[in-house]
Order: structure tokens, then C-alpha cells, then sequence
């Protein structure tokens, strides 16, 4: 490792470094939805990726309205946003409804092959209802001139994402730990029926679950379809794998969990880039997984469950 | 004994009937097959080469055929198989054709291309672009209107070495069949023409970012990219490049020569180099053909449409030019003698590779790819 770094220099480490950064946070804005969701009703959405995708869908297509109307740059990436957390929240809240709530006491891969199915229903929905093309994605993004004499190291849309990330992990963990209904939320989270007992609406906290878990999978989108410049809606099928990836490396049901399992991943997967060969990337990204899992179960900040048998 | 005798006078008078036969002018049907996927699941790419054939040969049936011989087609179906193409092949040779256009798919024209070979019959495929068949020499018979796969590669390899002056270069892939194929092909033969090659790394297709590699190419100092791939990984390399100031040429191949990269890319694309076949739209007898074509069959031509007319009119042409059907001077013309044809004017080289259409270099210039002569 002294060996390379003094053969490419501290500067290089540096870029690589922040490349990763900026991957993990990209990771990380879609691993929050999992991890919310899984915390709660144990189960692995893997629609989240596909409420990501809609939401960069549905910024695209109002943005593209807005911008056409002549709106100001800034309200028109504003407005967009709205309109794509509002879609994908209503998204989000259906699909519990209708495709997970009627399982909830079944078994529970009768949930996952039920999750699996309403992501490939609305990949093809997209496909049938919008393109089988890749889009140019505009950006409404802003640009800071102060980056300008760093855009080596990061741009303006990676560090616009590494601040919401940081500032989304921040806002839930304080709605979990502060608030009433994060209240609600942990004690669902603990036992379901438990806390039906003492009065918890069960079913509207997993539906408020859902709705902020897919509020933040369109803020992710628009992000980072602007960080792309394209979309296409396969794109959450890709992202979502890595970022559930992320989100068990950090220990599955664990906010502050998810984000490091992210930047874990990012940086393994952009020094091991740099270092050794992008041909092994996902390999990497498996090596740590499989290491962190052997040592530690449940992932880096993952509680320790035991599960009686 | 007397009847032996009646046996050979009669014999002698039929000899004798058949030799002023062949005196007389020949006016039997010139026979020319067509075999390739006409039924199955690869059938869209050999029906549309049955059709330029119909055309091509009715055309020259109406103008009174070659030398006064008419042209009648022979078609077979070999589904892109190799077993069914033998046995195409060996129907086409005992129906006595002179030429084969065909066959479709590469493995399956490699498995005909023997008995034809056997049999002296000129075989020119407008499809099967595995470099050996060719190449190899093993094949004197065999000739096509199509580029070879290894001619993209040879194309851009040669164009960054001794056009743009490259030195160093960077070599990116998709691991896919296409786009690693085409990344080795250009490793391989920019390495032949002295440049050096400082990085060469396959990406993760569909990744949303790739500054780390884009990190990397930085590292290396290299003069030139090349990416061999499709248009998505394309353009968010290359506004991930220009994003970090990296200003260095960008060659890829026909997956990213297409509007689409424009339209994703936007500015970024701008100066982009890539190769595709090329530019035929606007040759009249292109134009022409495809214009029969939704007269005759009431639709837009299929893939190798183009390249399949070429190939009837370049066997008819050589047969024409040769004067007659005989092997030897068919494949000579069809090496010596330049043809119109809806992909320009073509002939072809002594491996029977066709010269005059092929890949060019495009450049994105003002929002277009411009063809670079």
C-alpha cells in the first residue's frame, strides 16, 4: 500500500478517495430506503430501486414542462422535486398496500417474491409507458463557482449529494429518535403486536415508513440522474443491488448503518479502481461484504439479534 | 453384336445432337442460389438478402438477362444452422448453380463454404464478417460485401496512431462480447503501429459513476481514450472527463456511432470520433433499391438488404464481364472489376474482401456525426 501510494502520490489517493466518497453517498441515498423499510417489517423491498427510478422519471417530465413554460431555473428543479417525492411517495404507499400488507402474516418470502414482482412490474410498466431509450437528463442543479478549482476532486452534483445524504441521515435519525411517531416507528420495529397492544397504529406507521423511505428514493433520483446526465428505467435495477449491498455491510436496519456501509463500498470499489483494475470492482464490493459478514453477522452497526429457534 | 451397333449409332447421333447444341448460342437459365435463414428465429436477417435478389435478378431479366441468359434463382433455407447449411449447400451444388449469395450467419457459410469450394462455386456472402473466413486463405471461393469484425478495430487503431498522432493511449471496455472484442482488436493492432497502451480496464455497464476510473486515465497521462462499447457508459465517461478538464481525443466504435449519444451526451459529445460503416443514404442506386423494395414487397428493407443487392450485382457484373460462367474467370473479374452498387463502387481484394465500402471515422461536430474522408 506505501508502495503505491508513494508511486502515485498523496494527490491521487485524495481524488480517488473523494470519487468514492461521492459513490457512497450515491449508494447511500437509496440504501436509507432499505434499510427504513427493512428496520421496520423485516422485509427487503426490492422495489425501492424502481421508486428511485420513477421519481428521476418524474422529475424529467416536469421539469422538462416546467423549464419549457419559462420558469426560473431554480423553481423549476424545486417544483420538479416536489411533484417526484409526491409520485413516488404515492408509489411507495401502494405498493405496501397492495403488494406487502396482505402478506405481512404470511411467510415471509412470500413478501420478498411479492417485492421482486412489483419491481419487474414497474420496470416494464416504465419501458411500456415511457421508453426502452436511454434519455438525456438535464440538470437544474446548481453550479458552485467556489468548486471550480477543485472540479478535479469533486463537482458541484457530488458534493450537492454528499450534503443531502449527510443531511437526510441526520433528519432520520433525529425523526426516529425524537419524535412520536419515530417512537411509533421503533416500537413497531420491536414487536408488531406488541405495540398494537399499547395503541400503536401499526398499519399507519409502516405506511408513513413507506411514504418517507420513497420520498427520499426521488430526491435520490433527481440527483443522481443529474449527476448521470441520463436515465433509463433499468437504472434502479443496478443502483438498487449496490445499495442493498451497502445497506447489509452496514448492518440492515441501521440508518447511520447504511451510510457507512455506502462509503465503505465506495471507497473499496474506487481505490481498488485506482489501485488495481476496474475489471475486479464488483468483486471487491464482494470481498468486503463477505468479510464484514463473517466477522460481524449483522453488519458493521447492525444489532445482534438473537432468534429463537 | 447388331445391337450393340444400333446402341452406338444411336448414341453417336444423340453426341452429335448435344455437341451442335453447345455450338448454338446458350440460352439456358443462369442458376444462382440464395441460401441463408429464411425460416426460424434469425429469419429477419436473410429474408430481406432473398428479396435484393429477386430484385436485382428481375431487373436484369427485363434488360434480357446476362448474355441472353435469363437468371433464375435458387433458394434455399439453412436457418443459421451448420448441419442445415450443408445440406443446403449440397441441394444448391446438385441443382447446378454457378454462384451462391449467402450464406447468413458466420458459422453456418464457414460449414457450406467447403462443399461449394469443391465444386468451384463462387460464394459471396453479404453477412458473415468472422475475420478467418477470409483471412485465412482458405477459402478462394469466398467473398463478401460486408466488413470483416476485426476492420472496425483496424479502422480506429489506425486512425489514432497515424491521423491524430497518439502516442499514449487509454483502452476502456464494457466486458461485453462486443465492446471487449472490439477493445482487444484495437489494443492488439495500436500496439502494431508503436503505440503505447497505459491502461486497459473493463467497467461495470451501467454504473452511475465513474470518476474513479476517469481518476485513473488522469493518472496515466495518456493522450487518447478509447472506448469499446455502447453509447450509455460512452457519454458518462466522457462529461465525466470533460468534467475534470480532460480535454483528450475520445474514439469508440459503431455502438456509440449512433443519434442517441448525441442526444444523452449533448455538449459533451461534441469532438467525439467513432467508426461505423459507411454513409450510404444518400447513394442514388441505395436509394433506388430500397424505393423497389416498397414498391415490390410493400415495406422498408431488412438488415444486409443492401449489402445482399451488392452481392447479386457484383456476381451478375463479374458473369457479364467474364462472359461466361466458368469459375475461374468469374472469381477473376470478380477480384479485377469495379461494379456500381447501392453501398458505392465496389470490388474486392484477393481474400475476397470487399473494397471500396467498409467503416469510416465520424466525428460529433456541431450536434452531428460528421463522416471524416
Amino acid at each position: 500500500m506505501k508502495g503505491l501510494l508513494k508511486d502515485h502520490g498523496m494527490d491521487y489517493f485524495l481524488k480517488l478517495f473523494l470519487s468514492g466518497t461521492a459513490k457512497g453517498s450515491i449508494y447511500a441515498l437509496i440504501a436509507l430506503g432499505y434499510t427504513m423499510v427493512y428496520g421496520i417489517i423485516q422485509l427487503i423491498n426490492f422495489a425501492h430501486g424502481e421508486v428511485y427510478m420513477i421519481g428521476g422519471f418524474t422529475a424529467l417530465i416536469f421539469g422538462g414542462f416546467f423549464y419549457t413554460m419559462g420558469m426560473p431555473v431554480w423553481m423549476v428543479l424545486l417544483l420538479s422535486v416536489i411533484l417526484a417525492v409526491l409520485f413516488s411517495a404515492a408509489f411507495g404507499f401502494t405498493i405496501e398496500r397492495i403488494a406487502y400488507r396482505p402478506l405481512r402474516n404470511k411467510p415471509r418470502l412470500s413478501a420478498l417474491i411479492s417485492a421482486i414482482g412489483i419491481s419487474m412490474i414497474l420496470q416494464n410498466f416504465v419501458l411500456l409507458a415511457q421508453t426502452e431509450k436511454y434519455l438525456s437528463y438535464p440538470s437544474y442543479l446548481p453550479e458552485f463557482a467556489f468548486l471550480q478549482p477543485f472540479r478535479q476532486y469533486i463537482n458541484s452534483t457530488q458534493f450537492i449529494i454528499l450534503i443531502v445524504t449527510a443531511a437526510i441521515m441526520v433528519f432520520l435519525t433525529a425523526l426516529i429518535k425524537f419524535t412520536r411517531i419515530g417512537k411509533a416507528m421503533r416500537a413497531t420495529a420491536q414487536d408488531k403486536d406488541m405495540a398494537q397492544l399499547v395503541g400503536v397504529n401499526i398499519n399507519q406507521v409502516i405506511s408513513i415508513t413507506f411514504i418517507i423511505g420513497s420520498a427520499l428514493a426521488a430526491i435520490g433520483g433527481v440527483l443522481i440522474c443529474s449527476y448521470m446526465g441520463q436515465i433509463n428505467y433499468y437504472i434502479g435495477f443496478v443502483a438498487g443491488i449496490k445499495a442493498f449491498v451497502a445497506a447489509v455491510l452496514g448492518g440492515i436496519g441501521s440508518i447511520p448503518g447504511a451510510v457507512l456501509g455506502s462509503f465503505i463500498l465506495g471507497w473499496t470499489e474506487s481505490l481498488g479502481t485506482g489501485y488495481i483494475s476496474s475489471d475486479y470492482e464488483d468483486a471487491f464490493a464482494f470481498i468486503i461484504l463477505i468479510l464484514i459478514l463473517v466477522l460481524k453477522p449483522d453488519g458493521i452497526l447492525g444489532k445482534n439479534q438473537k432468534q429463537k429457534v | 453384336m447388331k445391337r450393340n451397333v444400333i446402341i452406338l449409332a444411336v448414341m453417336s447421333v444423340c453426341v452429335a445432337l448435344v455437341v451442335t447444341g453447345c455450338q448454338k448460342k446458350d440460352t439456358s437459365a443462369i442458376k444462382i442460389g440464395v441460401a441463408g435463414a429464411h425460416s426460424g428465429d434469425l429469419a429477419s436477417y436473410g429474408l430481406p438478402s432473398v428479396n435484393a435478389a429477386k430484385l436485382v435478378a428481375e431487373a436484369i431479366n427485363a434488360k434480357g438477362g446476362i448474355n441472353g441468359r435469363k437468371i433464375e434463382l435458387v433458394i434455399e433455407d439453412d436457418q443459421c444452422k451448420p448441419e442445415l447449411a450443408t445440406n443446403a449447400a449440397s441441394k444448391l451444388v446438385s441443382r447446378n448453380v454457378v454462384a451462391v449469395i449467402g450464406h447468413i450467419c458466420s458459422g453456418a457459410t464457414k460449414s457450406a463454404l467447403g462443399i461449394y469450394k469443391d465444386s468451384k462455386i463462387v460464394t459471396i456472402s453479404p453477412s458473415a464478417t468472422n475475420p478467418p473466413l477470409t483471412q485465412s486463405g482458405e477459402y478462394p471461393n469466398f467473398f463478401r460485401t460486408i466488413a470483416p469484425d476485426d476492420a472496425q478495430a483496424k479502422l480506429a487503431a489506425t486512425f489514432l496512431a497515424q491521423t491524430l498522432k497518439l502516442k499514449t493511449i487509454a483502452v476502456l471496455h464494457d466486458k461485453g462480447d462486443y465492446g471487449k472484442g472490439f477493445a482487444e482488436l484495437v489494443k492488439q493492432f495500436a500496439e502494431e503501429q508503436g503505440v503505447t497502451v497505459a491502461l486497459f480496464e473493463g467497467v461495470n455497464p451501467g454504473a452511475p459513476d465513474y470518476s474513479a476510473v476517469v481518476n485513473k486515465i488522469g493518472n496515466a497521462k495518456v493522450d487518447g481514450v478509447v472506448w469499446g462499447g455502447y453509447h450509455p457508459e460512452a457519454s458518462k465517461l466522457v462529461q465525466q472527463m470533460k468534467d475534470k478538464g480532460m480535454n483528450i481525443p475520445f474514439i469508440s466504435d459503431d455502438g456509440v456511432k449512433d443519434n442517441t449519444f448525441i442526444e444523452v451526451a449533448g455538449k459533451y459529445a461534441e469532438g467525439v470520433y467513432a467508426t461505423g460503416p459507411m454513409d450510404t443514404s444518400s447513394n442514388p442506386l441505395a436509394i433506388m433499391a430500397v424505393e423497389d423494395h416498397k414498391k415490390k414487397f410493400g415495406e422498408e428493407p431488412g438488415a444486409f438488404f443492401l449489402n445482399a443487392y451488392a452481392a447479386t450485382l457484383a456476381v451478375t457484373n463479374a458473369i457479364a464481364k467474364a462472359g461466361s460462367t466458368d469459375y475461374d474467370k468469374v472469381t477473376a473479374a470478380l477480384r479485377s472489376e469495379y461494379v456500381d452498387t447501392p453501398l458505392g463502387k465496389i470490388s474486392f481484394d484477393q481474400k475476397g474482401d470487399v473494397v471500396g465500402f467498409g467503416f469510416s471515422v465520424f466525428q460529433v461536430q456541431n450536434g452531428k456525426y460528421v463522416e471524416l474522408k
